[in-house]
């Protein structure tokens, strides 16, 4: 095995920048010398906006631009049918904070001054803050094509539902909520655009995960060819989905930056960034299900009923993510799904980690925990009834190529030592566990454009180093570690040999970026690709020096020799400098198209939940509960998670962790409301509950491999998948702690408290009943 | 405004710089001095992201006033690699993991290091309540926690 390749635990490539201070992120970047950008956001929560006068603004001294919605007709969006938002506010503003106007001045007090001198003349709208206060009959709509402010709604079934109902020895139905929660990744937005006047050139550097999309949103609302417009990614702070979409404020910058001829810096506040929200929505869920005496599920039904925000943003995907991961996890024949995603006056919500999947799994492994309890069933043994067999398709149309939950399952059991702790432990302590699974990148991409899904181009020259040109973007996830590793092995060469450049629209092949956990499946297969033709060279050039055949050329550390041969073997360089005397310098282009097969069902939103390889997760939490003050101590979560192959096990294991993490956060006690005006309440690091390093329990992971036949060396997703089942397997643990469910998110200290007064009030009318 | 000049040692290099009041400890490293390294997450006080030390303790430099630091010495994790090698610290963040997407890292290898100078021998309970003004977003800390335990073993 090559020392920095496949399944060997290695530091980020970028990680020496990232500890001393030399990565420069967009902020960074922002300090040299560029106007301030800022934004003028809406007091509003929904409102015609009659005027916008900017003249004093204008005529301040320093400012060097001030625009509104007439400078940009244009919406963005992300799927091509719903992209119904503007960069600036149009007419209309639909939520409290919605960009209205820009200004670019020569300070940061000049520009907040000019942002005082504009003036906004508007009328107020009847405004809707929950999904029920939306649908009700007679409520405004926000949204002209859309008379009921239902967004999406989706209505799938698959086999015979009621019949599966009709078969059940114990059928359940419970509801859900989840409330909404927001990505909050360390890095405030930012974005620096400059415009160069002589060429009409635009260069933008921003805060973004999926730079291409920028690139096509920028070129539409700046009515500019795509070739005069070059995006680069620097350091991520982060992004958790919150960038999987272009931001409003990116595509204000580069408008700004037109109208200043010049170089225009935006650095959003904390609250702004929160604002921008694309978080994860409020789900009210409805679920049902029916399961047998052996704890076969014989028919499932859902409702999910999301509060989208204001506009479509991700949201049609999310809505049919929750339905079609329903699926593909358990063998269930009958699945019945209806979706609502709803517009409502607050920020658009978006793709945050484990998309559409979270909410849904909590309902559904909460039910199925507490059926089984009912039932006399372990929860352990229910998932095993249920399980599937690998290679299968899901009713749905989806293809299950590989699958690690039996594994899983094992795992966390024995690691928990559930058979001889679970029902034995002291007051006040549970035990829960949960199963849940995610894609590695969707089959099919949001923009079809019949291009590879992923293309790197690989290079290299006299100095013989290599070099990966790549789209994929880094945002602190390990991107650029994985297609390292991958070049590593495929040319047995050290890390040192290889550098990577990473989202430069100038340099690097399009890449549709970093959501969905596409990266290191698709990247890497088209790393691999690359780096094989690129082996090709080097072999064919080793053996006319060697006077072999290439077939006869092998690789061992390091040396390129003829097994059995005299010659004690050419040494890297050697093989590139002949290399390149045939051909110039070499630069190759590997692709990866995911098979047709794999892209999921014919039906209607069919691709949403289609992927290559799904990956597996099951945990095990075990609480404390104080019952007086309702606090739920998470005292170790033992995780483990199927992802294919282990390309870097450090860093699955962080992103294992961290999206555990990420779970337990928003099951314990993130949150962002709104107040009956629409302001939100939970816009600071503060506010919004994060959890600290205080809080946050010991996370004992394990690596499970499934080998997927189709995965780079197997490799599937790595930090998603674990994330769903961390809320419902607390609260199964807080069931299993208390005696009582709380079926809401956050499970807060003031749920658990109304959970346990209420219980305490109904015992002792019970007991007066009695009495009586 | 009015200015003052602040004398003031920063990353072992004396500095004069003539400072508004109202310039706050990191727009000056940043904005005047140029020190990138030191990070901004939130509006005040509320993440640890722009943790530095100040005559050895750590300090929020996005809630201090430039002009309170006069006399003092400042540093940042700029200074913090020596003779081209990477401190322990440095070496556990970036070795363990304790760094994913790398915004909070400053901030915590600083807090971490103003720990490991009052107490060189921290148990894992006084590097948790060290670190528990700094958010990190990515690691859920697990690597973090081990990235200190493993600089403390170090020698300095």
């Amino acid at each position: 095995m090559n020392s920095s390749g496949i399944g060997v635990r290695t530091p980020l490539v970028d990680g020496v920048e990232k500890v001393t201070g030399r990565a420069r992120y967009t902020a960074d970047i922002a300090c040299d010398g560029a106007l301030v950008g800022k934004i003028l956001r809406s007091p509003y929560a929904h409102a015609d906006i009659l005027n916008v006068d900017v003249s004093a603004a204008r005529a301040l001294p320093g400012v060097h631009a001030v625009i509104t919605g007439d400078d940009c007709d244009k919406t963005f969006g992300v799927l091509p049918i719903a992209m119904n938002e503007y960069p600036l506010v149009r007419g209309r503003a639909r939520y409290l904070g919605e960009p209205i106007a820009a200004v670019a001045a020569e300070d940061e007090a000049t520009a907040e001054r000019a942002l005082a001198l504009i003036r906004i003349e508007a009328k107020e709208l009847p405004a809707a803050f929950s999904s029920a206060d939306a649908r009700k009959p007679g409520a405004t709509p926000l949204h002209e094509k859309s008379p009921d402010n239902i967004n999406r709604s989706v209505h799938h079934e698959f086999g015979d539902v009621a019949g599966g109902f009709a078969g059940a020895d114990l059928v359940k139905e419970r509801r859900y909520n989840a409330a909404e929660v927001c990505q909050a990744m360390m890095e405030p937005h930012a974005a620096v655009a400059h415009y160069e006047t002589e060429s009409g050139q635009v260069t933008i550097q921003s805060v973004t995960q999926v730079p291409y999309y920028v690139h096509l949103m920028l070129a539409r609302c700046m009515d500019i060819p795509e070739s005069r417009i070059r995006v680069i990614k620097p350091f991520i702070g982060g992004g958790f989905g919150a960038r999987t979409e272009t931001l409003n404020v990116e595509i204000i910058a580069g408008l700004l930056a037109r109208a200043a001829n010049g170089k225009v810096a935006i650095r959003c506040t904390r609250e702004e960034t929160f604002i921008t929200h694309r978080g994860r929505p409020e789900t009210d869920v409805r679920l049902k299900i029916g399961l047998s005496k052996a704890g076969k599920i014989t028919a499932v039904e859902c409702e999910a009923v999301q509060r989208g925000g204001a506009y479509a943003g991700y949201g049609i995907v999310t809505i049919l993510y929750s339905g079609g991961l329903l699926h593909s996890i358990y063998d269930i024949a009958n699945v019945k799904y209806d979706g609502y995603r709803v517009y409502t006056n607050t920020p658009p919500c978006g793709a945050m980690r484990g998309h559409g999947s979270v909410n849904v799994r909590h309902a559904f492994e909460s039910l199925l925990d507490e059926m089984a309890r009912e039932m006399g069933l372990d929860p352990f043994a229910v998932r095993r009834a249920n399980l599937l067999v690998a290679p299968t398709t899901s009713p749905a149309g989806n293809v299950i190529n590989s699958y690690g939950l039996p594994e899983c399952l094992d795992r966390v059991e024995q690691a928990s030592g559930w058979k001889a702790r679970k029902g034995k432990l002291p007051k006040g302590r549970g035990l829960g566990m949960a199963c849940s699974h995610y894609v590695s990148g969707s089959a099919k991409p949001v923009h079809w454009t019949g291009q590879p899904d992923a293309t790197v181009n690989l290079r290299i020259d006299f100095d013989a180093g290599i070099t990966i040109l790549t789209g994929a973007a880094e945002i602190g996830q390990g991107s650029s570690t994985v297609v390292a590793q991958v070049v590593a092995e495929v040319l047995d060469v050290p890390l040192s040999r290889i550098r990577v450049i990473a989202s430069d629209s100038a340099l690097t092949p399009r890449d549709l970026g970093s959501y969905s956990s596409r990266v290191t499946l698709m990247v890497g297969n088209a790393t691999i690709d690359a780096a094989k033709q690129l082996r090709k060279h080097l072999v064919e050039a080793a053996a006319d020096k060697l006077d072999a055949k290439p077939e006869m050329v092998e690789t061992a550390g390091g040396l390129y020799h003829v097994a059995g041969g005299q010659h004690p073997g050419l040494r890297f360089e050697e093989v590139a400098s002949a290399a390149l005397a045939k051909h110039g310098p070499i630069t190759v282009s590997g692709t990866y198209r995911v098979p047709t097969q794999f892209h999921g069902g014919k039906h209607k939103g069919g691709a949403i939940g289609a992927t290559v390889g799904y990956s597996y997760a099951a945990q095990v939490v075990e609480v404390s509960v104080d019952e007086a003050t309702g606090q739920v101590n998470v005292e170790k979560v033992w995780v483990a998670q199927d992802v294919g192959k282990a390309i870097n096990p450090l860093a699955v294991e962080g992103q294992i962790q961290g999206g555990v993490w990420m779970g337990l956060g928003q099951a314990m006690s993130e949150e962002t409301a709104y107040d009956r005006k629409g302001r939100p309440l939970h816009n600071s690091m503060l506010e919004y509950r994060i959890p600290t390093i205080v809080e946050s329990p010991p996370i004992e992971v394990s690596i499970v491999e499934s080998i997927d036949p189709h995965g780079p060396f197997g490799a599937k997703e790595g930090s998603e998948g674990c994330l769903a089942s961390f809320p419902p397997a607390l609260a199964n643990a807080v069931a299993d702690a208390l005696g009582l469910r709380i079926p809401d998110l956050p499970i807060s200290p003031e749920r658990v408290i109304e959970a346990i007064v209420k219980r305490k009030r109904e015992a002792r009318a019970a007991q007066h009943k009695r009495g009586a | 405004m009015k200015k003052r000049i602040l004398t003031v040692i920063v990353n072992g290099k004396r500095r004069e710089d003539a400072v508004a009041d109202n310039l706050l400890l990191v727009d000056y490293l940043r904005e005047t001095i140029g020190l990138t390294g030191t990070k901004i997450g939130c509006d005040g006080g509320e993440c640890g992201a722009c943790t530095v030390l100040v005559d050895d303790k750590p300090r929020l430099a996005c809630i201090t006033l430039a002009a309170t630091c006069d006399g003092s010495t400042v540093e940042t994790i700029e200074s913090l690699a020596k003779g081209g090698r990477l401190s322990r610290l440095q070496r556990g963040f970036h070795e363990k993991l304790g760094s994913q997407c790398g915004f909070c890292t400053p901030g915590m290898i600083m807090a971490s290091e103003g720990l490991l100078r009052r107490n060189a021998d921290p148990s894992e309970g006084d590097i948790r309540a060290a670190l528990a003004g700094n958010i990190c977003r990515c690691t859920g800390y697990v690597k973090i926690v081990e990235a200190v335990q493993f600089a403390a073993k170090e020698a300095p």
